[in-house]
């Protein structure tokens, strides 16, 4: 095993019935890196990407995730993975500071930790004046912030992002990717799920999944130099059309 | 532990911040055992009957005064011819006509046979047989007043003893199956609608990739709604030794195990409901429509089990409920222990075992 690779999938297949949602993909991702994980809605990006979190095994074909195989070591996984999902996924009902400690509390962080990180946490994303209101009154942009934040409390070698910015502004999205950035700055690896194009650019590497099958694997750059397309959406719409 | 604590405390946020499942919680059974208590009752008070007397005389007079000075009836009116009888019936406020004929006194003394036709409106048959039988029993007694002189040369005298609720208060009966509703509502539609909350938010996905175990999620999530139920069971039995005057003839301790174990089934139920539906909706309806309606029809609460046809009888047997009334009646009204109701316990406790291993595999099925 390569120290630099986190996420190294081999062959892996997830069958339903005599359908293959994900088809014998194989990739690696290296440590620190922005990898994204592109498809049109239905290619297989979520169920690929919940093998690899532990919550679906897969049918064929290995993986492991920071060093931990996904079909034997899934509780070792689950300890160094943060997970955004595509449905927010916080308490209306609990409070933001709430929401932080239950969070922080299910991965065994302690109590004097929780109180330190909330309040910086609370202080970056500017939510000091309703760090007590309940999180359903917040408007949905900073209800993506507030939950990226979390799925990082416990300082996961790995970050899974599923359609993190689907239904947010533009001016959000910018934030959120600022936020993405410098996860990944401070040693994080990110690995996000998007259909928006323009978000793939800002990734390291991105692959490109089409009908259960990785179609395309590289840097952005170099995806455009290959498909001899002006930019991402391009790229994507040449493959998607086969 | 300190993950443990943490989730509960997540899950009593969101019972005491959501009115609805408050109201269900306290609200419910406080409303059900007063309602069943008081306004749902088999007695019979104050009926309005009328009177059509053909003849008038003193017997008919003495037993009219007896009737009248029961507190089971109270004469609404005297009427002079049949026809009469239809309409005060239409008016819908008579429950009862005694038509005494003609020259009943005379027919008595000479024939020692007399005729009063009790006619009553059936629409609501239980309450027709009940005035029936009260109005017998007055005429049975007057008669027996009359003939104390007299003695006949054979007599059955039958004497009947009510024994456990010798007043044959209704509530008696209705605070068990109360006790019963309320607790598998709470415990099984309340988890399965908090459980299937989760999944429909999609927190339970994020719960399920972090390091909590899937069995720790759901002993999170059942917690405290062991602890409202247990809760409520006391509500219930206070409310019932104290308003109702109910005895609690047996140990409190084994009537508050028997809950417990009880309480425990219908969780494992409310689990089981809870991963075969995917939406808060879906889990209510199979918990009324499963859960509620078997309860308040076959455990034997209402109807008498032994009354119903032979595949009902069976079916019922399957219902746990079924099992916990006649354990809590034992308990509080016979006052047994454990020797008398441990087949049951046993059967209640098979059906514990069974669903709390089918809900943890049929979850973990869910899980892939």
């Amino acid at each position: 095993m390569n120290n630099n690779k986190v996420i190294h999938v081999e062959g892996l297949t997830k069958m339903f019935g005599d359908f293959a949602a994900v088809d014998a993909i194989t990739f690696d991702v290296k440590k620190g890196e922005i990898f994204g994980f592109l498809g049109a809605n239905g290619a297989g990006k979520t169920t690929a990407m919940k093998m690899l979190i532990g919550i679906s095994s897969p049918t064929s074909g290995k993986a492991s995730v920071a060093g931990f195989d996904v079909i034997t070591q899934a509780e070792d996984i689950k300890k160094n993975i943060g997970y955004m999902s595509q449905k927010f996924a916080l308490y209306d009902d609990l409070t933001v500071k709430e929401n932080i400690t239950f969070f922080g509390g299910i991965y065994g962080l302690s109590r004097k930790h929780i109180k330190e990180k909330s309040a910086v946490l609370i202080e970056e994303l500017g939510l000091e004046n309703v760090a007590n209101k309940l999180v359903g009154s917040l408007p949905l942009g900073w209800k993506q912030k507030l939950s990226f934040s979390v799925s990082l409390l416990h300082d996961p070698k790995i970050v899974f992002l599923d359609e993190p910015t689907g239904g947010v502004d533009p001016i959000t999205r910018r934030q959120f990717w600022e936020m993405i950035y410098k996860a990944a700055n401070q040693g994080t690896t990110v690995f996000v799920t998007t259909h928006y194009m323009d978000e793939a650019e800002y990734c390291d590497r991105v692959s490109i999944m089409v009908n259960g099958k990785i179609e395309a694997l590289d840097t952005p750059k170099r995806l455009k130099e290959q498909f001899k397309a002006a930019d991402m959406n391009d790229v994507f719409l040449k493959l998607a059309r086969g | 532990m300190k993950r443990f604590i943490g989730f509960i405390k997540k899950e009593f946020y969101h019972i005491f911040r959501d009115r609805r499942s408050l109201f269900i919680l306290f609200g419910m059974p406080v409303a059900q055992i007063l309602l069943f208590g008081f306004a749902i009752t088999n007695e019979i008070n104050n009926v309005d009957i009328a009177i059509l007397d053909h003849s008038k005389d003193a017997t008919t007079k003495e037993i009219i005064n007896k009737i009248a000075a029961s507190k089971y009836f109270s004469i609404n009116q005297f009427i002079e011819k049949e026809s009469d009888i239809e309409v005060v019936f239409k008016k819908g406020k008579v429950k009862a006509v005694l038509n005494f004929e003609k020259d009943f006194s005379k027919n008595l003394i000479k024939e020692n046979h007399a005729n009063i036709q009790v006619i009553t409106d059936a629409t609501d048959p239980n309450t027709a047989n009940t005035i029936s039988n009260y109005v017998n029993a007055i005429l049975q007694n007057y008669l027996k007043e009359q003939n104390k002189s007299l003695t006949a040369a054979y007599q059955i005298v039958p004497k009947t003893r009510m024994v456990y609720n010798p007043e044959l208060k209704s509530v008696y009966m209705f605070v068990p199956g109360v006790m019963t509703i309320i607790l598998m509502l709470v415990s099984a539609m309340m988890t399965s609608i908090s459980i299937t909350r989760e999944k429909e938010l999609g927190t339970m996905e994020i719960l399920l990739v972090s390091p909590l175990k899937p069995i720790q999620v759901i002993i999170g999530k059942v917690f405290p709604y062991i602890f409202l139920s247990i809760i409520n069971a006391i509500v219930i039995i206070v409310l019932s030794i104290f308003i109702f005057k109910m005895p609690v003839q047996g140990s409190l301790f084994l009537l508050g195990m028997e809950s417990v174990l009880f309480i425990i089934t219908a969780l494992a139920l409310g689990i089981l409901i809870s991963t075969i539906s995917a939406t808060q909706q879906t889990a209510m309806m199979i918990s009324l429509m499963g859960l509620m309606l078997p309860v308040i029809l076959l455990s034997g609460f209402i109807f008498p089990i032994t009354s119903m046809p032979l595949p009902l009888q069976v079916i019922s047997h399957i219902i746990p409920a079924k099992w916990f009334i006649i354990i809590i009646k034992a308990i509080m009204l016979k006052g047994v222990g454990l020797q008398y109701i441990w087949k049951e316990t046993l059967i209640l406790l098979g059906m514990a075992v069974f669903f709390i291993a089918l809900s943890v595999k049929k979850y973990k099925i869910r899980l892939e």
